[in-house]
């Protein structure tokens, strides 16, 4: 069958199951645009090719399913370096097409050209710049499988504008759908090596304190169920990492929460007296190692993930495994039940014993507000943890507010904790919530936002309401970049530079409704709840509350930079007297 | 300082600093060597030579780079390498179990009376003369990169005008019983 290269396009995206594109039409890939009128892919039109990239980063985390993004050239796809990178760091999945001047234009400094697959190299797992038509159908297939398979990421395709313009002889080609790809340098890892795998089995059950370090990895690897498997197996207590929280239930037993620079302080604390760490998943990421010589110093360590290049980067392991983490832990569970189970471990009751008296003694903590004050953030974050149902979908910005709401949230549910871990992306969480709305339409939809991010990336409710994606916003608003000045409070000596906001401008509530949303502002306790109730019965539009904080608040306990873990800094009215 | 003959283990370029080569299958695509170059210069590794070509295969190029493992864990390297959706295959070649070569051209000063002594050190290193000038002569000389330091340091005396190097290239050495020391990093 005779086709051309945009028509080809569309086709190849409705064959890999694409049932949305984010994307912003223009002037390079303006072809593409006219066939997706009839085709049964939902386009959603965002107002800034960012939104775009991360509502599809957001479609991914919570459907499990590659994200797809379609802006034109040059500006647009410099509006869509910052997303890329942002999946590139979380292993997110995600295919973005991006529009090109004609073949012939190329390396001409054409209007709106700019090189795209150059800029992109560095933030994305692979990408393509297509100069046939008759290629089109194959990277699309090539770009979806290296986007979702062995360590997901994104992945770029360029595509000039000549080889998909049906008025331009080089669209023209015949169709195909390849049956399979061919990539002879990519060869994503399945199951680990046995043999490793049985090593590990053996340091577990010689292990007297133990703790497994759950990362993102488990989401990716659909892992969330046999990890609980091998915890209960082995009575073995689990910390999530920022990007893991969810793939082991909070309310769990066996949940120690979130470790790191705002970890609680038994996460930190267990993996720092650990005797094992097992690692599933993770990558020892800087803000979860503190300074790294000091870091768990008695821990043996096994690590188990699919990208082998993380094994050894940062910590040499014991047992190191490369492999997919689901049926690595599989393979785990089965080689530990071989080896006498759970009755073949020591006894750890000395281990659990010490672990309760540090949750006992060091819970999360925060003083109440006193009357006339402005609210706590995490008094926000509890009433809103506890009024909306629990497997809502919760999506953060970058800064306090994030910390706060990984800190106060009960995840119960893989999968319903989005937020930019590696690169720290403010602005991240109202598209990315959209995104995630998109592909979960039956779930609740939060985005906790700053008021400093809120500001970078509101304009996508527009996009939400004209779109009907009823996305809920909470935006902390405490007139400050609240991280940023809590850095300068601690160790700046209160020099406090360049982070004041203002907390009446915008006017948070005015802008809500000017975007089309329902918009509330709260500065009480009492007005908490009910605005939150009121919020979760608008199924129609958007809503955006804002919320009054109290910019003295601090995240803790904290890490400070560079430190080791063992210098963890708790609430200040936790310290010993 | 002795002229080396061919075979003997190649002296490090830069004292103190440790290279190794690794020889390197890729994707014969545009824009294959930006990916490699860039994974080098934003990890902080640092190339000490490099040569590219296709292979016998069109499909194919082989790189041969010589990597200096101070600034990183050669492991490290080659997973990063690895990770590169064109890269096929990486071998690293021990030094004593790969033949190397290199190819240098040099242009000496070399007037009238010193012509003939720059002529002999030529037919002593079995180099070419390429081109001979009124002062000055173009010479290119293959061989184990040792042998072209050696030469190279010999030249200076005279005083070299211009000089470039390929970077060496490098297959693995055949044994007797099999080509067991290749020692293929990642299976295709």
């Amino acid at each position: 069958m005779q086709t051309n290269g945009g028509e080809a396009l569309i086709r190849s995206l409705e064959l890999e199951g694409v049932e949305v594109i984010f994307g912003l039409p223009g002037g390079a890939i303006l072809p593409v645009y006219d066939p997706i009128i009839d085709s049964p892919i939902r386009h959603i039109l965002v107002r800034h090719e960012q939104g775009a990239g991360h509502m599809a980063e957001g479609y991914a985390h919570a459907t499990g399913r590659p994200g797809v993004a379609m802006v034109t050239s040059g500006p647009a796809a410099t509006n869509i370096v910052t997303p890329l990178c942002d999946a590139y760091m979380d292993s997110v999945p995600m295919v973005v097409i991006t529009g090109q001047v004609p073949t012939a234009a190329l390396g001409t400094d054409a209007f709106q050209e700019c090189d795209t697959t150059g800029i992109t190299q560095p933030v994305t797992k692979h990408n393509f710049l297509v100069t046939e038509a008759a290629d089109i159908p194959r990277t699309i297939r090539e770009a979806f499988h290296i986007a979702t398979t062995g360590r997901p990421g994104p992945v770029l395709v360029d595509i000039p504008k000549d080889i998909v313009d049906p008025r331009n002889p080089r669209s023209a080609l015949e169709w195909y759908w390849p049956e399979s790809v061919d990539l002879p340098g990519y060869q994503p890892l399945g199951a680990g090596d046995p043999e490793a795998i049985r090593r590990a089995a053996e340091l577990i059950l010689e292990a007297r304190q133990p703790v497994i370090y759950a990362g993102g990895g488990i989401l990716k690897a659909r892992a969330a169920e046999v990890l609980r498997e091998l915890a209960e197996l082995t009575d073995i207590p689990v910390v999530t990492t920022l990007m893991a929280r969810g793939a082991f239930p909070d309310s769990h037993p066996l949940a120690l929460g979130m470790p790191g620079m705002h970890g609680n302080y038994t996460a930190v604390t267990s993996m720092q007296e650990s005797d094992l760490l097992i690692a599933l998943g993770s990558r020892f990421d800087d803000r979860v190692t503190g300074k790294v010589p000091s870091f768990a110093p008695n821990a043996k360590i096994i690590h188990v993930d699919i990208d082998r290049a993380e094994l050894g980067k940062v910590r040499r392991p014991d047992v190191g495994i490369a492999g997919d983490c689901r049926l690595v832990i599989e393979e785990m569970v089965r080689a530990i039940g071989e080896l006498g189970g759970a009755d073949a471990q020591p006894d750890r009751s000395a281990w659990r014993s010490t672990i309760s008296g540090w949750q006992e003694r060091y819970p999360l903590s925060y003083l109440p507000s006193e009357p006339g004050e402005l609210l706590k953030p995490q008094f926000v974050l509890e009433q809103l943890r506890d009024l909306t149902p629990s497997d809502t979908i919760v999506a953060s910005g970058v800064g306090q507010h994030q910390m706060w709401t990984s800190q106060y949230w009960q995840f119960d549910h893989p999968y319903t904790w989005i937020n930019s871990g590696g690169l720290g992306t403010m602005g991240f969480s109202v598209p990315a919530a959209i995104g995630a709305k998109v592909g979960r339409p039956d779930r609740m939809v939060w985005a906790v936002d700053g008021d400093g991010c809120f500001q970078m990336t509101a304009q996508e409710l527009v996009t939400a309401a004209a779109e009907r994606i009823p996305v809920k916003v909470a935006v902390l608003n405490n007139a400050y970049l609240g991280m940023v000045r809590q850095w300068q409070e601690m160790f700046y000596e209160e020099r406090y530079s360049e982070v004041y906001l203002s907390p009446d401008l915008p006017d948070y509530k005015m802008w809500a409704e000017a975007m089309g949303c329902v918009g509330i502002r709260v500065e009480s306790p009492e007005e908490v709840a009910p605005a939150i109730e009121k919020a979760n019965a608008i199924n129609d539009k958007p809503v955006v509350i804002e919320f009054r904080t109290d910019s003295r608040e601090k995240v803790f306990p904290m890490v400070p930079a560079g430190a080791s873990n063992d210098e963890i800094m708790v609430e200040p009215h936790q310290e010993e007297a | 300082m002795v002229a080396t003959t061919d075979g003997v283990p190649a002296n490090d370029p830069t004292p103190g600093v440790q290279h190794h080569i690794l020889s390197v299958l890729v994707e014969n695509r545009p824009g294959v060597l930006t990916r490699i170059a860039g994974l080098f210069a934003r990890r902080g590794y640092n190339i000490h030579s490099l040569a590219v070509a296709p292979t016998e295969d069109e499909r194919f190029s082989r790189i041969t780079m010589v990597v200096d493992v101070l600034s990183s864990p050669l492991p490290q390297m080659i997973l990063q390498l690895d990770k590169l959706v064109n890269v096929i295959e990486i071998t690293e070649l021990a030094p004593s179990e790969a033949v190397e070569r290199e190819l240098l051209m040099v242009t000496v000063s070399a007037t009238p009376d010193i012509r003939g002594q720059v002529i002999e050190l030529v037919g002593v290193f079995d180099a070419r003369i390429l081109n001979v000038g009124h002062d000055a002569l173009t010479i290119s000389l293959e061989g184990h990169p040792s042998k072209l330091d050696d030469f190279e340091q010999l030249m200076r005396s005279y005083g070299i005008l211009a000089v470039q190097r390929t970077g060496r290239v490098a297959l693995p050495k055949l044994t007797h019983a099999e080509s067991e020391d290749r020692r293929p990093l990642r299976s295709a």
